[in-house]
């Protein structure tokens, strides 16, 4: 280091330097510092205003919408709640006996679907008005698919992080052989797909056995962590045909469960993804000392290794949360009237007569996007900091 | 030696209780299995499957009968007739003779990509790196082709084009504008807490919300924007019948939905560069481009790679904008080749529906995998050594 100070930290500086150079290091100059706010600001607005124009346009009627702009509220014009009113007065079955009834008959389905293969319950019929049914659909295929997806995903994950597997690579060719055979028994030569799926899952065990002893090539861990994790690249459009075939020879179009299997795994990808950094980075001795206490693996799973990661399965869990909730592909293939979630309900709302009636669409999108901006706000840190930035440089 | 073989145990039976085992322990013998079999039953149930199944779809003419779906096998039919049938136009685009800037583009791709080929092969590239480097090429040359012979030559071009475009064009200006606002948010401006709550915002909500929301505020008679456009002299434009303003529009919004998400990340990366490199630059008089240029660029390239990788995945199955705010119009002008495949089969034509869902499974693989390959695993081996 030479003797004399740098000529920027020097005590008294010229205006010029006031305005261009840090005071010290570690500070922006006064300039750099506007034009940091300029642009940051521009870039607030551009988030903003599309938001702010769905909200004022929410408390809009037909007047306020089509006589040209109108910006500020109260002052502009007159707010109004019709665009609220016609998502509920519309229809009938909207009062608190039909929200009440739904939500039994959330409760009474759920029940009878889980005893189903022991007893048969009668199951009721919606009858409430589309918004409430679609906003429940909604709750409850996102909260379903999330707990179906976070719960195979973090077990896969873990597994994937702690124990070594080595799959053959010849049992893997066997089994895609199989299954093509399956495809085309059944597609071609007319046997049943329940004959020839189980037939082939038979074919699998008993080859897997007996010749998989002779395969020498075998697979690792990341081999199978690098194939879930790449079917992200998968496009829906690709898997959507047979899958909505496979769900209509079972009769399941239009239910709940089809879309949160499909959802689930749709974003099994990323939880298993983002779920193995978390593990992986664990410190593996508690996990051994549990072990030699005797622990059996799904204690150790349950007892020590989830609430250690609590922070990064919470945020996981969001992330997944909000993406089954904005899901639009899957949604429009798969339900037709029960079903319904919020995005095809509001996509529906497009097809009128009199072009688009934008109060309503707009009251019916703040309903749709009110859960997530609330978690978004509440819980972005945890999102940036926990999740993405971890699992990106892993 | 002879403690290891003692201690390993023989005759357990690799299925079924042994004798004095209770439930409990049979679980956890087993739990190997158990705990990986539900995700790799899943997976291969509802994605590998179906994806070998669409095979199937693709190279038939599918027809409803009373007992269900009749199959006719007409092999790679439905996938010549992308390309050079009744849907090559919807497809790949229209075709007339190829304009000079075109050859000359197509001759200038074509000596690069010979030349990256060549370089390939005299730094002794092995086979399977050949044989990819090969396959990339070929794609590469197929779109440069294509490119030419549309939009260079003044035609029309298909649904092809309009997924790379929005790829492309969409995920650079994301690029660019994140890792801006990131860049500012890392420095010490006052307030920066907020903006990073605030920027994010827009990742979170609906697609289908902000294709509607788009589509209300750049409505040109009623939108906020209505003097602007009366003081520009286009009040009566529709910019949904102008092919272009449309491409532009939907790449905005796309932009505004997931310029967060690069934000968010990148910000984060550069929050992990160590401070003590950067003020000791800051010492030396280095200017805060050269400080940008020199250490912390370096150091977030994995994390920009691997972050521009993820969105160009996302950004190739682009279906819910475009089908709000255009319908794929005008024409087949913001048509993405996700919506391309559902209108096909709202048609009931599944087997060309098919083949162009593998088209597009077959452009995002060579894609995402070129770049993979090319951009990502060398800046994560430089930033390992």
């Amino acid at each position: 280091m030479s003797g004399t100070p740098h000529p920027t930290f020097k005590k008294h500086r010229s205006f010029r330097q006031r305005l261009f150079e840090p005071p010290a290091v570690g500070k922006m100059s006064l300039v750099a510092n506007l034009v940091a706010w300029a642009i940051l600001l521009f870039w607030s607005l551009f988030v903003l205003f599309p938001i702010y124009w769905v909200v004022i346009t929410a408390f809009k009627d037909a007047v306020t919408v089509n006589n040209g702009p109108f910006f500020i509220p109260f002052v502009d014009f007159q707010p109004t709640l019709k665009g609220w009113i016609a998502q509920f007065a519309t229809d009938p079955y909207c009062d608190a006996y039909s929200i009440g009834r739904q939500l039994v008959l959330l409760l009474n389905n759920l029940f009878a679907f889980i005893v189903s293969p022991v007893v048969k319950i009668e199951r009721m019929e919606p009858q409430i008005c589309k918004v409430y049914l679609a906003y429940t659909n909604s709750f409850v295929i996102s909260f379903g698919a999330t707990a179906l997806c976070i719960a195979v995903g973090s077990m896969a994950a873990y597994a994937l992080a702690r124990i070594s597997y080595k799959p053959k690579f010849g049992n893997i060719v066997v089994f895609v052989l199989l299954a093509l055979s399956a495809i085309v028994a059944s597609n071609y030569f007319d046997v049943h797909w329940a004959i020839s799926g189980s037939a082939g899952l038979a074919l699998f065990f008993l080859l897997a056995r007996s010749l998989g002893r002779r395969f020498k090539t075998t697979l690792g861990n990341n081999d199978i962590l690098f194939w879930i994790v790449s079917q992200r690249i998968l496009p829906p459009i690709v898997v959507i045909i047979p899958v909505y075939m496979m769900f209509q020879s079972v009769r399941m179009i239009d239910t709940h469960l089809a879309l949160i299997i499909v959802y689930a795994v749709a974003n099994l990808p990323i939880v298993v993804w983002l779920m193995h950094d978390f593990f992986a980075n664990l410190p593996i001795e508690l996990e051994e000392s549990a072990q030699l206490d005797g622990s059996s693996r799904f204690e150790i799973f349950w007892d020590i290794v989830l609430p250690l990661t609590r922070p990064g399965l919470a945020a996981t869990t969001l992330l997944t949360l909000i993406l089954n909730w904005n899901e639009y592909l899957f949604a429009i293939f798969l339900t037709t009237a029960r079903a319904l979630t919020m995005p095809i309900m509001v996509a529906a709302k497009n097809t009128g007569e009199r072009g688009i009636l934008w109060w309503e669409m707009c009251a019916i999108i703040m309903i749709m996007i009110l859960p997530v901006i609330i978690m978004a706000i509440v819980l972005q840190r945890y999102i940036a900091k926990g999740v993405l930035l971890g699992a990106v440089k892993g | 030696m002879s403690e290891v073989t003692a201690t390993s145990q023989p005759g357990i039976s690799p299925a079924g209780l042994s004798r004095g085992e209770s439930w409990g322990e049979w679980l956890d013998r087993h739990s190997r299995t158990f705990f990986i079999a539900p995700a790799v039953t899943l997976v291969l149930l509802f994605a590998i499957f179906p994806t070998f199944y669409t095979v199937v779809f693709a190279i038939s003419h599918v027809r409803f009968s009373a007992t269900g779906l009749k199959f006719r096998t007409v092999w790679l039919e439905n996938f010549a007739s992308q390309f050079t049938g009744n849907q090559q136009v919807h497809f790949l685009g229209r075709f007339t003779s190829m304009s000079i800037a075109g050859w000359v583009f197509t001759l200038v791709i074509a000596g690069a990509l010979l030349w990256w080929l060549y370089r390939a092969v005299a730094r002794g590239t092995s086979r399977v790196g050949l044989a990819g480097r090969l396959i990339s090429a070929a794609m590469a040359m197929f779109i440069a082709l294509l490119f030419s012979a549309t939009l260079l030559s003044g035609n029309q071009w298909g649904t092809l084009l309009n997924t790379l475009f929005y790829v492309v064009v969409g995920c650079s200006i994301q690029f660019a504008i994140g890792l801006m606002l990131a860049f500012l948010c890392s420095q010490p401006v006052i307030g920066k807490n907020f903006f990073r709550v605030l920027f994010f915002i827009p990742l979170m909500i609906t697609p289908l919300g902000v294709g509607y929301a788009f589509k209300m505020i750049l409505d040109v008679t009623k939108g906020p924007f209505q003097p602007f456009w009366q003081f520009v002299g286009l009040g009566n434009w529709a910019w949904s019948t102008d092919a272009w303003a449309a491409r532009w529009f939907i790449i905005l919004g796309d932009s505004w939905q997931w310029i967060p998400f690069i934000f968010i990340v990148l910000l984060a990366a550069l929050e992990n560069v160590p401070k003590d490199h950067v003020e000791a630059a800051q010492v030396d008089g280095a200017s805060s481009f050269q400080i940008f240029r020199e250490i912390t660029w370096p150091q977030i390239l994995p994390v920009a790679a691997t972050v521009m990788l993820i969105r160009m995945i996302e950004a190739f199955k682009i279906v819910d904008l475009p089908n709000i705010m255009t319908s794929g119009g005008p024409g087949i002008a913001t048509e993405s080749m996700t919506l391309h495949s559902l209108f096909l089969w709202r048609a009931n034509n599944m087997g060309d529906s098919a083949a162009v869902a593998y088209l597009l499974l077959i452009l995002t693989v060579v894609v995402c995998s070129s770049f993979f390959n090319y951009v990502v695993v060398k800046r994560l081996r430089k930033a390992r050594a």
